[in-house]
């Protein structure tokens, strides 16, 4: 067999496969978050809870409704992006004229709020999901095991994120988004309720974390922590794409899932460093990101 | 007349006092049990709020307010952050006035308290942490470990696996001083018993992600995964393992530990079948089924970890202790908990040794299938015990400095 820096080949292609499964994750997670920055000017910090609060309300909706996990996938994203529309509504649209940081600060403490409940109501150690009984067992594919659902995760999430590109850079609705962000006092003089708009998006931005969760919730525990971590991780793959860039943003997720999996085979212990290395990389080399535009 | 009479009286009581307290020795007054362990973060279930609960529910059955002992309960979180940890003691020490730091898990966080804590003279009881180093090379005149350590979980648990043919290991290691003692611990059992190390991966602590470790698993064919990791970094190697087929494909588990807590955030339906070792299960006898009930009357129905059951048996145990010595010197009274036996409901009779080490029997336990499981939190079933004096190191295998 042959090997490249003494791993066998084989075994690296299970790995780049695995890498791109955890992007998958990272690329809707960063996409909702780069929707909202460049549609709101908001820095969401509240993106790790809302994933959570997906992943709970899809376990709630199972265990209390008994509810299985294709509905979830709808109506988990729907109820917590409801939330997300309150939230907005009632505190964000206070702070769209003053600087970012009063925007990073309310959201990072609702972020904190709403784990601290969550961990006092069920704890840390989690609750169990299971895989949806379609999607149990896996494919051989003769260098690993892939499971069913890993492979559907993946096919899903590029479905969600090229259709979400598809609409704000190709559509008329996202032409709107995008003017509006621009100049939102001429949009409106042309009859677009603007407002409006931006409290849908903001709604999305929260539905597609919580559509994430979902999809989190049978591979990880049901944890009120499951966020905290990752959202680090999500803004330095939001960083490392360039502020705002829709596109920058689904590539780089699944390109730093796929480096953090190669350093998971060749240097285990630096995996949860890694992301922030390149990070510092590349704001020292391209500050504006790999994908952002200087302004 | 009478008001001389009075402030002679006031004197002499003022005077018993003093005498009272020159003996008594208790600093301030007070006795205060500082509950260091981890309240926000993946060990918070098996130890965090749970152990306050068991320290103060020790202190009631101590009868200490009956007994004119003042005693409080402080805690505190340390982040899992041994810098974090180490400054907490030190503040509690130097300021609150701390006389005894319990539970820490974290072994990392527990090898920096335990230094500190040698250097201030005062006492710690070690019931979350796992590294046997704290009985070993780390040994302290000051501390005592109680529950459970590396050591009994690798021999508990790495021997019945290997006697059953479980030979060939593969480590899923946590990246800390814990993960590091566990594996080199179960690594020297497995050797002995004629197995084979034939791969080992180091992974960060609170690792959500276990696929590409599992993969790297399953392509080293060893017979067993032996994960050296706790809590939510267990669950979830477990849960995935289950999807990415470890077991599926002819390779076993063994996880070197694990809690109730863990059993139940899995489910049975994964969890089933696990063995591991402990050395407390709630529903062993009356007393341990009496405790459990009322730990989890408050507690939200969680039952107790065998290190709430170690928090709240230590803590009985220091309280006697002061008691005899009428006096809160962590020294002395780490000494004097170390000559008397121990007794309490939860681990029945047993001793400390001259290294720290607390003895009490072990159990390799199996998980319960769901269709055997009668009641919640009915998990586990007890496949052996190991008796108290095989189920820790021998006292002269540690290269403790007190040991003569």
């Amino acid at each position: 067999m042959t090997e490249i820096l003494g791993v066998p080949t084989q075994a690296l292609f299970g790995q780049l496969l695995i890498g791109l499964i955890n992007g998958s994750f990272y690329a809707m997670l960063s996409l909702g978050l780069a929707v909202i920055f460049g549609l709101l000017n908001i820095i969401n910090f509240t993106h790790g809870a809302q994933y959570m609060m997906g992943a709970f309300a899809a376990w709630f909706l199972l265990n209390k409704a008994g509810i299985g996990y294709w509905w979830s996938l709808l109506i988990a994203p729907l109820a917590v992006g409801l939330t997300g529309v309150v939230v907005e509504r009632t505190m964000l649209a206070r702070l769209y004229k003053l600087d970012h940081l009063y925007g990073l600060l309310l959201t990072f403490g609702l972020a904190l709020v709403i784990q601290g409940v969550f961990r006092n109501e069920f704890g840390a150690s989690g609750l169990p999901y299971r895989i949806p009984e379609e999607l149990t067992g896996g494919y051989n594919l003769g260098f690993m095991f892939l499971p069913k659902y890993r492979a559907w995760v993946i096919v899903a999430s590029v479905v969600v994120c090229l259709a979400t590109w598809y609409v704000i850079e190709r559509t008329k609705l996202g032409a709107y988004l995008r003017a509006a962000t621009e100049n939102p006092a001429l949009v409106q003089s042309f009859g677009v309720n603007v407002p409006r708009m931006i409290t849908l998006t903001y709604g999305f931005g929260v539905g597609l974390a919580a559509l994430a969760g979902v999809m989190a919730a049978p591979i990880y525990q049901v944890n009120p922590l499951m966020g905290a971590d990752l959202i680090i991780v999500v803004f330095a793959v939001v960083v490392i794409g360039g502020m705002g860039s829709i596109m920058g943003s689904i590539v780089t997720g699944f390109l730093l899932g796929i480096v953090e999996g190669l350093t998971k085979v060749f240097y285990p212990e630096a995996s949860n460093t890694v992301i922030f290395v390149i990070m510092v990389i590349v704001l020292i080399l391209r500050p504006a990101g790999l994908f952002g535009r200087e302004r | 007349m009478k008001t001389f009479k009075r402030s002679l009286m006031a004197a002499a009581t003022a005077g018993v006092l003093a005498a009272g307290s020159a003996n008594a020795q208790i600093s301030d007054g007070v006795i205060k049990i500082g509950v260091l362990s981890d309240m926000s973060s993946l060990y918070t279930d098996l130890a965090g709020v749970g152990s306050v609960l068991a320290a103060r529910l020790a202190v009631e059955d101590f009868g200490a307010a009956k007994k004119g002992m003042k005693v409080e309960i402080l805690s505190a979180d340390h982040q899992n952050k041994p810098d974090v940890g180490s400054s907490v003691a030190r503040q509690w020490y130097d300021v609150d006035k701390v006389d005894v730091i319990v539970d820490t898990p974290n072994s990392g966080v527990a090898l920096a308290v335990n230094q500190i804590t040698k250097d201030k003279g005062k006492a710690f009881l070690v019931s979350g942490a796992a590294s046997s180093d704290l009985t070993g090379k780390a040994c302290s005149p000051n501390t005592i470990h109680w529950t459970y350590d590396t050591w009994m979980l690798a021999n508990g648990t790495g021997s019945a696996i290997v006697k059953t043919g479980g030979d060939s290991w593969f480590f899923l290691t946590a990246d800390y001083a814990f993960g590091h003692a566990l594996e080199r611990d179960t690594e020297a059992v497995v050797l002995k018993g004629g197995g084979k190390v034939l791969g080992k991966v180091r992974h960060p602590l609170n690792t959500q992600d276990f696929s590409s470790f599992l993969l790297q698993a399953q392509a080293s064919k060893a017979k067993i995964v032996g994960l050296a990791n706790a809590g939510g970094d267990t669950t979830n190697s477990i849960k995935q393992a289950a999807e990415f087929g470890i077991v599926k494909g002819g390779q076993n588990l063994a996880g070197l530990l694990v809690f109730i807590t863990d059993v139940h955030a899995l489910g049975l339906p994964t969890a089933q079948g696990l063995i591991f070792t402990e050395t407390f299960y709630w529903d062993m006898n009356d007393q341990t089924r009496a405790f459990a009930r009322r730990f989890a009357a408050s507690n939200k129905g969680i039952h107790p970890t065998m290190i709430h059951a170690g928090v709240y048996s230590s803590v009985l145990h220091y309280l006697k202790a002061v008691e005899a010595t009428k006096g809160d010197d962590g020294t002395k009274v780490i000494a004097q908990m170390k000559k008397t036996p121990t007794d309490d409901p939860l681990f029945g009779k047993g001793s400390i040794r001259a290294d720290g080490r607390k003895i009490h029997p072990a159990y390799l336990v199996e998980v319960k299938k769901p269709s055997e499981s009668k009641a919640p939190w009915d998990y586990h079933k007890i496949r052996a015990t190991i008796p108290a004096e095989q189920a820790f190191r021998p006292l002269a295998d540690g290269g403790c400095p007190l040991v003569k």
